[in-house]
């Protein structure tokens, strides 16, 4: 549904990236630099590259072969800028209406309430800009850009000039877009545990090329992109659901193909989806099932591969279960242990380490269920 | 005391005229302002310093140079004087309609300036972001330039009609010095000092030629500060 190979000189940088995409939330996932705004840019019709196709739905935007270049204002995409580039001049109803008066018609009814509900800006319709929070300017920019009933929405970095408060007010909104409002989305950013919580298929660039594409969950196991993705926040992603509470100690039991995991309580219906990302420095490695341990998580798997390194350090992914799950040992104990593909062993996890980064609300149980207290 | 605000009905005519003048020296311009200061702020063309030049000449030539050309080109005889009395059956020469044309010439800077600089002051980011919303060149121009531009384009309109109320040289060069048809408040005061006795009506005309122009000044003021505000939605 979406196709893009795009090839541009800025100077002495080099964009030559190409991806695909089925839908969903696709991460463009690098360090700054990396030509991921350029990227979008030329998605969006806001850059002419000298060499590309872009197609979207099917319909083709850029063809430089064909000297198809469609003006932006005809590509139907939203784009939600890093600084947000509300119009000051405009009230938030006036900035959110702007670009419907542009859109094809026939939208449906009540559509205006609907996504002014979705953001929860509806107590801010008549303010001017100015007088919005940062993080309220973004769920403007949001609103403003669906409103306009793109095909696809591009979103630039939109939480990176947030502090963490915004930026936890706002991702839940975003899972919802993602998962309610039916617009696929392309979504640059540099934060992994943003990627990690979002993103259905990854992309991730390095200096104007595309390095590994797919499912965010495999891309994030792999050991050899650790040094592009972040050795310190890297980790795998283990999708879960609830299978209960332990309310006596404050628990929680999420139940994944790798076995079960209890964290610090989630208000989460029994049943509910959530993805969880276990950071490979958080995880232990034992060769029999430990005894007298305070960890709560215990998860039997295999060694599948051991990632290589002269430093101290070393990564090794475990096969629990079908999911990958990664571990961060030295390699000193890699080699006491005697650790090798095949080998049966119990990955241990402390429960404290699922902090408000490493779980997030997938699809929420119901549209009620408030963001701030899913984040435990 | 009184002798002061009794005006005589040539002074009034002369009043009168002038914010005519004035009025009808700004508006005139206004549209070629913007075209002039868009071109120069946005435009990239072979020639764009020499314009920039051209139109900042009234401002520092001798107004009397100003003046004599544009009775070279626009008097009776000059191409664009038969021109425009042929084609349109304006005459300049020796009309209010000539002052009018001085006084834009000599305003012209000023406004372009403004206006200019508020152009460049416009983050043209926000044209992109209207763009992707699907508006195109001309929707971008009306719905988010022209607005975040408004207070650059009335300060250069208050600047313009400020400096036609004061415009001398070129005006009396150009259309000369007629009572009730070219004689403007500075062409008046001029000719009070030169006749005897005319003092005190000079005085009079200088203190309405002062109150004028402070006028004008805090009316830009506060135009530009509201509209300022408006913008910034503050």
């Amino acid at each position: 549904m979406l196709e893009v190979a795009v090839a541009h000189h800025f100077g002495s940088f080099v964009l030559d990236a190409a991806f695909d995409s089925a839908g969903g939330l696709t991460a463009l996932f690098g360090r700054s630099g990396a030509g991921k705004t350029s990227l979008i840019n030329a998605i969006a019709g806001l850059l002419r590259p000298e060499r590309g196709r872009i197609v979207v739905d099917g319909e083709v935007l850029t063809d430089t072969e064909c000297g198809i270049c469609v003006p932006a204002r005809r590509r139907r995409i939203g784009y939600v800028f890093q600084e947000g580039r509300l119009f000051p001049h405009l009230s938030v109803r006036q900035n959110l209406l702007y670009g419907r008066w542009f859109a094809p018609q026939g939208g449906r009814a009540g559509e205006v309430e609907q996504i002014v509900e979705l953001l929860g800006i509806g107590a801010l319709l008549q303010r001017r800009p100015a007088l919005l929070s940062g993080g309220e300017k973004q769920r403007v920019a949001i609103g403003r850009a669906l409103l306009a009933r793109p095909r696809l929405l591009v979103m630039d970095e939109p939480l990176a000039s947030l502090d963490e408060a915004r930026k936890t007010e706002i991702l839940p909104y975003i899972e919802r877009l993602r998962d309610e409002a039916g617009v696929p989305i392309v979504y640059v950013s540099h934060q992994v545990a943003e990627v990690a919580r979002l993103a259905t298929t990854m992309v991730v660039l390095t200096e104007g090329r595309v390095a590994a594409v797919g499912p965010t969950a495999s891309i994030m196991g792999r050991i050899d992109l650790f040094p592009l993705t972040g050795r310190a926040e890297a980790g795998a992603l283990l999708a879960t659901h609830v299978a209960g509470h332990d309310p006596a100690f404050g628990l929680t039991v999420l139940r994944a193909a790798a076995g079960e995991l209890r964290v610090p309580h989630l208000d989460l219906a029994v049943g509910a989806a959530l993805r969880v990302r276990i950071r490979a420095r958080d995880v232990m490695i034992a060769l029999k099932p430990p005894e007298g341990l305070s960890a709560l998580n215990v998860l039997p798997g295999t060694v599948v591969e051991i990632g290589r390194s002269d430093g101290p350090i070393v990564e090794i992914r475990l096969d629990c279960g079908g999911e990958a799950l990664i571990a961060r040992l030295t390699r000193r104990s890699v080699e006491t242990l005697g650790l090798a593909p095949g080998r049966p062993v119990y990955a241990v996890i402390k429960s404290i380490a699922f902090d408000h980064h490493a779980i997030a609300g997938a699809a929420p149980p119901s549209p009620g269920a408030d963001a701030e207290t899913r984040e435990g | 005391m009184t002798a002061l605000l009794q005006f005589t009905p040539e002074e009034l005519t002369a009043i009168r005229l002038s914010l005519r003048v004035a009025f009808w020296a700004m508006l005139c311009s206004l549209p070629v302002g913007v075209a002039t200061a868009l071109l120069l702020a946005r435009g990239r063309f072979w020639g764009k310093s020499l314009l920039n030049a051209i139109v900042h000449l009234p401002l520092v030539m001798p107004p009397v140079v100003t003046g004599y050309l544009l009775l070279l080109m626009f008097g009776r005889r000059g191409p664009l004087g038969r021109l425009f009395a042929e084609s349109f059956g304006i005459v300049f020469a020796f009309r209010w309609t000539g002052a009018a044309l001085a006084c834009a010439v000599m305003g012209f800077p000023l406004m372009v300036r403004s206006m200019r600089l508020s152009i460049e002051a416009v983050d043209r980011r926000l044209e992109d972001a209207a763009a992707t919303l699907g508006a195109d060149a001309f929707w971008v121009f009306v719905t988010i330039t022209l607005p975040l531009i408004l207070p650059g384009i009335v300060a250069g309109m208050i600047l313009s009609f400020a400096r036609a109320l004061g415009e001398f040289g070129a005006t009396i060069t150009f259309v000369s010095n007629i009572p009730g048809e070219t004689q403007t408040l500075p062409t008046a005061i001029y000719t009070l000092i030169q006749v005897p006795g005319g003092d005190l009506a000079a005085f009079r005309l200088t203190l309405v030629s002062i109150a004028l122009s402070l006028a004008a000044l805090l009316a830009s003021e506060v135009l530009i500060e509201r509209a300022t505000r408006r913008v910034h939605g503050l």
